[in-house]
């Protein structure tokens, strides 16, 4: 049994006595945040980023370690099971709306704000009298053709290219996640650990196509964070989309060790089914991205 | 089984509160504690915030600029609201939940103990890095707690702090809010069916479903006014496509459930008070909860009430005209009950039902200006004046804070094992309820005669009632001395608290000792008690 488990055994519901990991977060946070405050405000050298960043990591080992430590020497009932999935679950809730306000921001800039710039409706003086020549398009980059290349134009990244083909990774890994959850439930270890792998792989070259996407963005379209509200919307999802593929791909890398090191049974492995469920909803994400970013 | 079972409660026994002040307040994971932390904290951030009020106050006292700058001036109310909102509001509620919601339903603490003081902890580190812009170079945030663009990006060094610190409380109601769900669907005792929870239980869980979907939109659109401001973005810039009224469409959707946010648990606790004082059940429980949930659903459909005069078209006026109106039904529905609950009772009036009873009067008066504000054509002349200022300080003060304050006077004696001093807690009420009327009746005259709110001077016409209300605010703010005074000597001794407390008192937080044993129900309680304490 851990050292702070008292003695406890599972017929109760577990509750921890006391643990340095919030208060560890919590600092850990505010000197990530001071650091980009400091940056973003020119105050000087932000070197209170790095502690904190590094905090962060050892809050994260912490903090897991404990409770898989806990789980392994069985204080966990089906009740705290149970805990912890609705907690996961409400997590990726929140995480959906988090989305949402930037799916939210895409949809009113192509339905309302840009024709109403180019003097739809009512808004007709946006038009006589503001911008005559801005015609409400969508890509756009604004009346004021803000960022793009010098002449103020830029090209988008069309979606039976290199999308398509992350789409095609991203539903694979899809595919390859639910395998490793049947086989672990089979108990085939060994088919567990290797489309586990696939799966974590596939998320990684995913996250490097983006990368290379980027770049032939910034270097050669004139797409950039900056050009106009489709800069905007773009980078923002894909941006937020990406940070999630990838914090999901380390995920899937950790569960994968930890099934290596012979973690989970047949019944008990929460932690692989919080992340496979995370893996779908970014999942997802991308499948509206695709739609609504890329093609239409 | 069973004898593991026993020998663990004999071991739970000898289990108090930890020694050591780490142990016990800042490595905790006790639900109480980090209740009593949230409700601290909550404390102080009312009597902040309170204070920023009064400096409001001093300058509306009379015409001219007297005591602050301008710029001072609109800091102050951004501050105040930001400081009430997530400092003082959000975090009492949040306190109540953690004391009272596993009390209630006789499980042994939250679901997820360890995140719930990762929530409380995340709290004073934002609010440090909230009120260090008072230090820094242009002052602390002036363009209003709503945070509009283009104004707000043109903030000075405070403008990433307070974004940031957003984030941070962002993050923490989330969890807060999820902790609370899962602990009322996964932590209920055995026989505590979903009809069988108290209504405060029931008003928290539509609060924190609430809290799940919009906080998560609030962190979305301060992301976007972080990249507007330093990552060259057009969210919210007409030049390159996007539109700064976007920002209010996305911000209210946050911003409109949030008031029910503040308001909902508000409904509970009375709910609570007003039975127990009245030796009746509650009338008409279940439409209760289901007024709770209609509200929570209206909540999000409602949000651009709030923006009639920005330019909207027609059909959206209406939509949102409308969908306003009706939120007053169930609202209704709960005044109704409320009243009937207390028709023909015996009543007595303690202090928590003396401020549960004027919530009922005065909130209705701040419901009564909400419809008011509804009326889009209407509200072209409301807008932006002291009566919007006058109608959601109805709801808030003697609303959501009355309904504080009535539930700390009804469940301190059940923290702190002591009764408390009723004489001073009455004068507490009364003061309270004149002088907060004093303060914001004559609020709702100087808005229809047409002062705008957020200015520090105004035309001289409007010099009595402004006199009128900051006498007032300052009744309003010494009076509220009393209330740590009479929390602190209630906590240090006083006359011995019985279980039950209150003669009337229902439910399974009155089937513990006073003051709550440090561990509760870490065996699920009777279904007998369960039964007896359904309030139906
Ligand atoms: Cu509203």
């Amino acid at each position: 049994m851990s050292s702070n488990s008292h003695a406890h055994d599972s017929s109760t519901y577990y509750v921890p006595h006391s643990s340095p990991w919030p208060i560890v977060g919590s600092i850990a946070l505010f000197c990530v945040m001071w650091g980009a405050v400091t940056f973003l405000n020119d105050w000087g050298s932000a070197w209170s980023f790095l502690p904190g960043a590094l905090l962060l990591l050892v809050l994260f080992f912490g903090w897991f370690a404990t409770v898989i430590n806990e789980n392994q020497a069985g204080l966990f009932n089906a009740q705290v099971d149970k805990s912890f999935r609705m907690g996961m679950m409400w997590f990726i809730i929140s995480e959906v709306m988090f989305f949402a306000a930037f799916f939210g921001a895409l949809f009113y800039a192509r339905e309302l704000s840009v024709p109403w710039i180019g003097g739809e409706g009512v808004k007709v003086f946006n038009k006589l009298l503001l911008w005559q020549d801005f015609a409400p398009t969508w890509p756009t980059n604004g009346p004021d053709r803000l960022g793009g290349h010098a002449d103020g134009s830029f090209e988008t990244i069309a979606a039976f290219s290199l999308p398509a083909i992350n789409t095609a990774l991203l539903l694979t890994s899809g595919v390859t996640i639910t395998i490793a959850h049947h086989a672990l439930r089979a108990g085939h270890r060994t088919q567990l650990s290797i489309f586990l792998a696939a799966t974590w792989i596939l998320g990684f070259i995913f996250v490097y196509l983006q990368g290379t996407e980027y770049h032939e963005a910034y270097t050669e379209l004139g797409l950039k964070l900056s050009t106009g509200i489709y800069g905007s919307t773009f980078f923002m999802l894909t941006g937020f989309h990406g940070l999630h593929v990838t914090i999901g791909a380390i995920m899937l890398t950790v569960i994968w060790l930890r099934c290596l090191r012979g973690h989970f049974t047949a019944k008990n492995h929460f932690a692989f089914e919080a992340v496979a469920w995370y893996w779908h909803f970014v999942d997802v994400v991308w499948l509206i991205l695709f739609v609504f970013v890329y093609w239409i | 089984m069973a004898n593991s079972h026993t020998a663990h409660d004999a071991h739970d026994d000898h289990h108090g509160a930890p020694q050591g002040f780490m142990q016990r307040w800042v490595l905790t994971t006790n639900h109480k504690d980090i209740g009593t932390l949230y409700l601290v904290f909550a404390g102080i951030m009312f009597f902040l915030g309170g204070a920023m009020a009064m400096v409001i106050r001093a300058e509306l006292f009379q015409p001219g600029l007297q005591f602050v700058d301008p710029q001072f001036f609109n800091s102050m109310t951004t501050m105040h609201a930001l400081v009430m909102i997530f400092g003082g509001m959000m975090p009492a509620w949040v306190g109540l939940a953690n004391w009272m919601i596993p009390l209630q339903i006789g499980a042994a603490d939250m679901a997820l103990p360890r995140m719930n003081n990762f929530s409380f902890w995340l709290m004073p580190f934002a609010f440090i890095l909230l009120l260090s812009t008072f230090f820094t170079g242009g002052g602390a945030p002036a363009g209003g707690w709503t945070l509009y663009p283009p104004l707000v990006l043109q903030g000075g060094d405070s403008f990433p702090m307070a974004m940031f610190a957003v984030h941070m409380m962002g993050a923490s109601s989330i969890m807060g809010a999820i902790n609370v769900i899962v602990t009322l669907m996964n932590m209920r005792a055995p026989g505590m069916t979903l009809l069988r929870m108290p209504l405060f239980c029931w008003t928290w869980l539509i609060t924190a479903y609430l809290l799940i979907l919009v906080m998560p939109v609030l962190a979305g659109a301060v992301t976007m006014l972080i990249t507007d401001h330093f990552f060259g973005t057009s969210f919210f810039s007409a030049a390159g496509g996007g539109d700064p009224v976007m920002y209010q469409h996305i911000f209210w959707f946050f911003g409109h459930p949030e008031v029910y946010i503040l308001i909902l648990p508000a409904f509970g606790v009375v709910s609570e008070i007003l039975p127990t004082f009245s030796r009746k059940p509650l009338f008409g429980y279940e439409s209760m909860v289901y007024a709770t949930a209609s509200i929570g659903f209206l909540s999000f459909i409602v949000w651009a009430h709030h923006m009639f005069t920005v330019g909207m078209p027609l059909a959206g006026q209406l939509f949102f005209m409308l969908t306003t109106m009706l939120i007053a039904v169930p609202t209704g529905v709960k005044v109704f009950n409320w009243s009937a609950t207390m028709w023909k009772g015996s009543l007595t009036f303690e202090p928590p039902m003396l401020f549960a009873i004027s919530f009922l009067f005065l909130f209705t008066i701040g419901g009564f200006s909400g419809l008011m504000l509804a009326i889009a054509p209407a509200d072209f002349q409301y807008h932006d004046t002291y009566f919007v200022v006058a109608h959601f300080h109805y709801v808030l003060v003697p609303g959501s804070l009355f309904a504080i304050i009535g539930g700390v006077y009804y469940w301190l004696p059940k923290w702190s094992g002591h009764m408390y001093n009723m004489t001073l807690a009455k004068w507490h009420f009364w003061l309270s309820a004149i002088f907060v009327n004093v303060l914001f009746f004559p609020q709702h005259f100087l808005g229809l005669a047409g002062m705008p709110r957020r200015i520090p001077d105004y035309a001289t016409q409007f010099a009595d009632w402004n006199a009128v209300s900051s006498i007032g605010a300052f009744g309003f703010g010494l009076a509220q001395l009393i209330f740590p005074y009479l929390i602190w000597s209630c906590v240090r001794g006083g006359e011995k608290a019985t279980a039950h407390v209150w003669e009337g008192s229902h439910g399974l937080e009155w089937e513990v000792p006073s003051p709550a044993p440090y561990h509760s129900w870490s065996e699920a309680p009777a279904i007998e008690l369960i039964e007896r304490g359904a309030a139906h």
